[in-house]
């Protein structure tokens, strides 16, 4: 465990000490700033509306504000997380340090293990800033906090997956490039997987839109956690640090 | 400490270590030579547990590479042909990680650290990124982070390469100085830094091993019969040939370029012959002058090029296209 977090550390310190944490929270925060501002002036606008139109029913901030800025948020996620895998493996396999860490008495896991963590505390720390707007809304109006919790933890879960498949991708090249692109591509395809399910009925278009990282985004910013979500996150991030640990493995015996 | 047996290394195309065994005691320094793409590296690579080999077997203080590589890991130093160093970072910080890493107790990381450095002499610049350091000072951090938790053996791919003559002379110092407590194989395709530092030699040429021999064994192989060079100024070329051999123990005299107003000649003595002192006394009786006589084909230099001269190298690639 030790050596985990000796990696995680490296990792952690390695996007901080270039600028590549400080340009990936600066789009971020430029991006969402602007998505929290477009929500709740929409939100402001449609609620003069409804007074003067005599509605008695206070709008809810949750429904109105909170909810799709998550789903915002979750999309521009699968946009700067293979920014932040892409340089996980194929940066230490170009500059030969992975020949260090590879003779070095850790096992392969710990190695995976400690990237994914440390690629995972840079985007918890890109989503922090998404954090501070949200909890503005708290000094002004009263949001129900949970269903802002459970959006959070998809968020987390669903950076973890993409984190996860885009360590495995960057595994494989020695081009961050590619990595990055290749990265990008799964992301998108898994975004619009869903698709499918809404002009097609049959089992199948079903069990394609199942697969979609979105579908299961979605119940946790209503609110709600649901064990096949939970499960469907567990075990895409699993497949990827699997398939990681098969690829480094292969590093060994492809050459 | 180190054993190799039958080694065999194939990839995808090509055979790069073929069929190879040696052996190296406790606190001996090993010079790996060969031109090239011989198969230095690839051999480094398996006793480092970074490739598996494909046949063979070889082991670190007992522990197999591919059976026990975690035990085997804790054991080497390593230090590949370019440095592993992370540019963001400085020498300590790199250094600490490298200490954690490698699994030294906590406590002990500072001191480690600080040992190292002074030992590689670098500890001037432990607060430098190492993105700003010359070459020179980055093989030493590299050094430093093969020897950090002391190990039993160190293994080190072309530790001198692109260091100007100064700083390899240091370089050299340094792992000499470091034989003592460290079993060592080195890498080079430099002779004389074999000649300077190592005791024992592997030349390897294409994937196999083609000498493994003491340096001073090595000379010796080529002492028994001697060649020797003569070059004589202000004399006929015919006419010193003559002359020469008519000294007694000479098998053949061989003319070959020389400056201008000099001729010069390869002479080859028959077994057990020695011949500079007869050789000089014929020329300056003569009347000629002697610019120059000694001895070649003693260098290692010489030895090593004899060693891994090639009949006609076939590249394995075309024998497969025709």
């Amino acid at each position: 465990m030790r050596n985990v977090f000796t990696i995680c550390g490296k990792e952690l310190r390695a996007y901080f000490t270039s600028p590549v944490a400080y340009l990936l929270m600066g789009l971020f925060g430029l991006i969402f700033g602007f998505f929290f501002y477009s929500a709740t002036a929409y939100f402001v606008m449609a609620g003069m509306r409804a007074q003067m139109s005599g509605q008695a029913q206070p709008m809810s901030v949750n429904d109105f504000v909170i909810a799709p800025l998550l789903g915002n948020a979750s999309v521009v996620g699968l946009f700067l997380i293979p920014l932040i895998s892409m340089r996980l493996f194929a940066e230490e396999k170009r500059s030969g340090t992975i020949e260090l860490l590879m003779t070095s008495p850790i096992s392969d896991w710990e190695i995976i293990l400690g990237k994914w963590l440390g690629a995972m505390c840079m985007y918890l720390s890109i989503l922090a800033l998404s954090a501070v707007n949200v909890g503005v809304l708290f000094i002004w109006s009263k949001p129900d906090w949970r269903p802002i919790l459970t959006g959070f933890l998809g968020l987390i879960l669903q950076g973890g997956t993409v984190l996860a498949i885009g360590g495995f991708l960057s595994s494989l090249t020695k081009n961050q490039i590619i990595a990055g692109a290749s990265t990008f591509t799964v992301c998108l395809l898994l975004w619009v997987l869903s698709w499918v399910s809404s002009y097609n009925e049959a089992p199948w278009a079903q069990a394609i839109a199942y697969c979609s990282i979105l579908t299961h985004f979605e119940p946790f910013s209503k609110g709600i956690i649901d064990t096949k979500d939970l499960v469907y996150y567990a075990s895409a991030i699993f497949l990827g640090l699997f398939l990681t640990a098969r690829s480094l493995d292969s590093m060994r015996w492809r050459a | 400490m180190i054993k190799v047996e039958g080694l065999t290394k194939r990839y995808a195309r090509h055979v790069a270590v073929r069929n190879i065994s040696f052996e190296a005691g406790k606190g001996e320094i090993v010079g790996f030579l060969g031109k090239n793409g011989a198969g230095k590296t690839t051999t480094m690579r398996v006793l480092t547990c970074f490739l598996p080999p494909t046949e063979g077997k070889a082991s670190i203080a007992g522990f197999d590479v591919v059976e026990q590589s975690l035990e085997v890991k804790k054991r080497i130093g390593y230090l590949p042909e370019t440095p592993p160093v992370y540019p963001e970072m400085d020498v300590a910080s790199y250094l600490t990680f490298v200490a954690k890493l490698k699994g030294i107790p906590a406590g002990e990381i500072a001191a480690r650290v600080d040992e190292v450095c002074k030992r590689t002499s670098i500890d001037d610049r432990k607060r430098t990124l190492i993105s700003k350091l010359s070459k020179g000072y980055r093989q030493r951090v590299g050094i430093a982070q093969a020897i950090i938790h002391n190990p039993p053996v160190l293994i080190l791919d072309e530790p001198t390469s692109g260091l100007d003559p100064e700083q390899q002379r240091e370089a050299r110092q340094l792992i000499a100085s470091l034989s003592g407590d460290h079993t060592i194989i080195l890498s080079t395709h430099i002779l004389s830094e074999v000649e300077q530092s190592c005791s024992k030699v592997v030349i390897i040429d294409k994937g196999s091993i083609v000498a493994v021999d003491s340096v001073a064994n090595l000379h010796n192989r080529k002492k028994a019969a001697e060649t020797v060079l003569i070059e004589v100024a202000g004399a006929e070329s015919l006419e010193v040939k003559r002359r020469l051999e008519q000294v007694a123990g000479v098998a053949s005299v061989a003319s070959r370029e020389s400056r201008e107003g000099t001729v010069a000649f390869d002479v080859q003595s028959l077994e057990h012959y020695s011949l500079r002192p007869e050789l000089a006394r014929a020329v300056v009786q003569s009347g000629w002058n002697l610019t120059e006589l000694r001895a070649t084909g003693e260098s290692l230099e010489e030895i090593f090029l004899e060693l891994t001269k090639s009949e006609e190298p076939k590249p394995e690639g075309e024998v497969a296209t025709k």
